[in-house]
């Protein structure tokens, strides 16, 4: 395609680097910031400037902060006992919107899998290792994605932690909640009855 | 154990007899698929001979109950070349039977839109729910490739046919290949970086060691019972001639998986892939002792292919308890007329249900089925059209 301007091809260009956006799409927003008030669109772009530079990971868990240490991290209210170990900062805002955790995160930054070029060294498992030998933490909870990646991450870092004195726990796999037991896949339902759990550990319904 | 197995085989054997249904399309309907502008077919619930001359569209026929059954082509998997010269789109259609019970298959496939696929007016969502319930077995001169290609087609026979009866094999082999990728992966990326750590390895041999144990006792478990079912069609087919047998080939039988893994490390990090496993697994066609591919005469090794389906047929029956749909694509095709005649001697005890025939001559078919008391109906095919 051509176009009277260079400036609109650049921007072009740059909006359908974003995944999920086509040429299509990116025309369609250049669009709309061609109407956009100048002060708007100088908002919008000091907004992305000011994120990527002001940004930091936190110390502590690796969670993306404004600060050196995160909120969650920083907070006395949370439980500095348990801890929950998860893949990337997506699933902190995952877990965090549940309100059902109160514990700290440690955000390994990916999950183990060689054919995306990912070993346990490019992951954030040698910090994993030193919190817990600080002591403090009681339970680590793995949080990752149910599919052999996740569970191969489980299991390295099941033999990592074994050494220590704590509870490694994994978060329950079964059916889903308002889920029809016919249309659930046989893999789930199979695993759902071999790790059945105590009837009172569901109480109260909710 | 022997003696349990052979109890239980036995009581299987019996249920089998109680249950036993036959699989029979009765109809079959073309719209522009191959060589076939349009065609209607009623055919005969035990024998039915299609004859024509070469390019006329018999095995073309036995492709659409193909289609029928594997919702795709036994020989060309790219649908859409399916089409009949410049038509829009190919529709088939057939009413089968199992046992007393009417089942209607539809498939249709537009030029570039996906393939329909429906039982009794209802679209699948997924191909995969619909094989394996209309049962068909296929010999085809094709075949020969199961012996003189690589290892990786007699993998992939044996598979689908275990998997046929055994859905956990099928989610285990898969499970196997994305460990093996993953761990084939790591080994390069150790070369690459220049590093190792026997630990980051370790995590997929433990998951390598779980499921290649448990597909090779499966396959292990399958040969041994192929085998003598095997052993007896070849006898049948070839008159006693010669002695075969199919050799299950493993590096698991030498050696514990889990010791292999660590003795071939070395050699694994050299080379940047796997050397050991079950995916290096083969089956040894031999006759007297000696390999099919190299010393059986063509006619021969036609015999062993014919015995190995048969074989399949009867696996299928005793799982599924239905009696397949036989295709027999080009019967005289590198047979001599005894094997030819002992064949269809074979084909026509009660065992077997629908039976499908394709040869150039009807005087031949005639002849051979001289003396037979089954149904027989033969059917000529000229340049894609049908007659009786």
């Amino acid at each position: 395609m051509n176009f009277s301007s260079k400036h609109i091809e650049d921007v072009i260009n740059e909006f359908a680097k974003l995944p999920g956006v086509g040429r299509k799409t990116a025309i369609r927003y250049l669009l709309h910031v061609l109407k956009q008030d100048d002060k708007e669109t100088e908002t919008f772009a000091a907004a992305l400037i000011n994120m990527k530079k002001e940004l930091k990971h936190c110390s502590v868990c690796h969670n993306i902060s404004d600060k050196e240490i995160c909120n969650i991290c920083s907070n006395h209210n949370r439980d500095k006992t348990v801890l929950c170990v998860v893949e990337d900062i997506r699933d902190v805002m995952a877990i965090e919107s549940t309100q059902q955790y109160r514990g700290v995160y440690h955000v390994l930054g990916g999950i183990i899998s060689p054919l995306d070029g990912i070993g346990p060294a490019d992951l954030n498992i040698e910090s994993l290792v030193k919190r817990i030998s600080e002591g403090e933490i009681k339970e680590v909870i793995m949080a990752f994605s149910t599919t052999m990646e996740g569970d191969t991450t489980n299991f390295y870092l099941y033999k990592r932690l074994k050494e220590f004195n704590i509870t490694v726990s994994t978060i329950a796999r079964g059916i889903s909640i308002g889920d029809e037991l016919e249309y659930a896949d046989e893999i789930t339902l199979g695993r759902s009855i071999t790790n059945r759990i105590p009837y009172e550990n569901v109480l109260p319904i909710r | 154990m022997n003696l349990r197995m052979a109890v239980i085989r036995k009581f299987v054997f019996l249920f089998v007899i109680c249950t036993m249904e036959q699989l029979t399309l009765h109809k079959l309907s073309l719209v522009s698929f191959k060589n076939y502008a349009q065609a209607d077919v009623t055919f005969s619930p035990r024998f039915n001979c299609i004859t024509g001359n070469n390019g006329e569209g018999k095995t073309n026929l036995l492709d659409a109950i193909h289609y029928l059954s594997f919702t795709k082509s036994y020989f060309n998997p790219i649908d859409s070349q399916n089409i009949f010269h410049d038509a829009p789109l190919f529709v088939i259609q057939g009413e089968f039977k199992i046992g007393e019970k009417e089942e209607e298959v539809f498939c249709a496939q537009k030029k570039s839109e996906r393939k329909q696929f429906k039982l009794n007016k209802k679209e699948y969502t997924r191909f995969a729910e619909h094989i394996g319930l209309f049962p068909v077995v296929m010999a085809s001169p094709s075949d020969i490739e199961l012996i003189l290609e690589g290892s990786e087609m007699r993998r992939k026979f044996t598979d689908s046919i275990i998997s046929q009866y055994d859905r956990q094999y099928l989610e285990d082999i898969i499970a196997y290949t994305k460990v093996l990728l993953q761990r084939n992966a790591q080994l390069k990326q150790f070369s690459k970086k220049g590093i190792f750590d026997m630990e980051s390895l370790r995590i997929w041999d433990v998951q390598l060691i779980e499921l290649g144990n448990k597909i090779y006792n499966k396959r292990k478990e399958f040969s041994a019972e192929l085998e003598p079912i095997f052993q007896k069609y070849y006898e049948l087919i070839s008159g006693g001639k010669e002695k075969v047998e199919i050799v299950y080939q493993s590096q698991l039988i030498k050696d514990d998986f889990e010791a292999l893994l660590n003795e071939s490390l070395e050699k694994d990090r050299v080379m940047e892939y796997s050397t050991v496993g079950i995916h290096k697994d083969d089956w040894e066609f031999r006759m007297e002792n000696f390999p099919v591919k190299k010393f059986a005469s063509q006619g021969q090794q036609k015999s062993y292919l014919l015995a190995i389906k048969l074989a399949q047929f009867e696996f299928i029956k005793q799982y599924r308890q239905i009696i397949p749909i036989l295709m027999l694509d080009d019967i005289h095709d590198k047979l001599d007329e005894h094997r030819v005649k002992h064949l269809i001697e074979l084909v026509s005890r009660k065992e077997f249900g629908q039976v499908f025939i394709t040869d150039t001559s009807k005087e031949k078919i005639q002849k051979l089925f001289k003396g037979i008391d089954a149904e027989i109906k033969i059917f000529k095919v000229k340049d894609g059209m049908i007659t009786e």
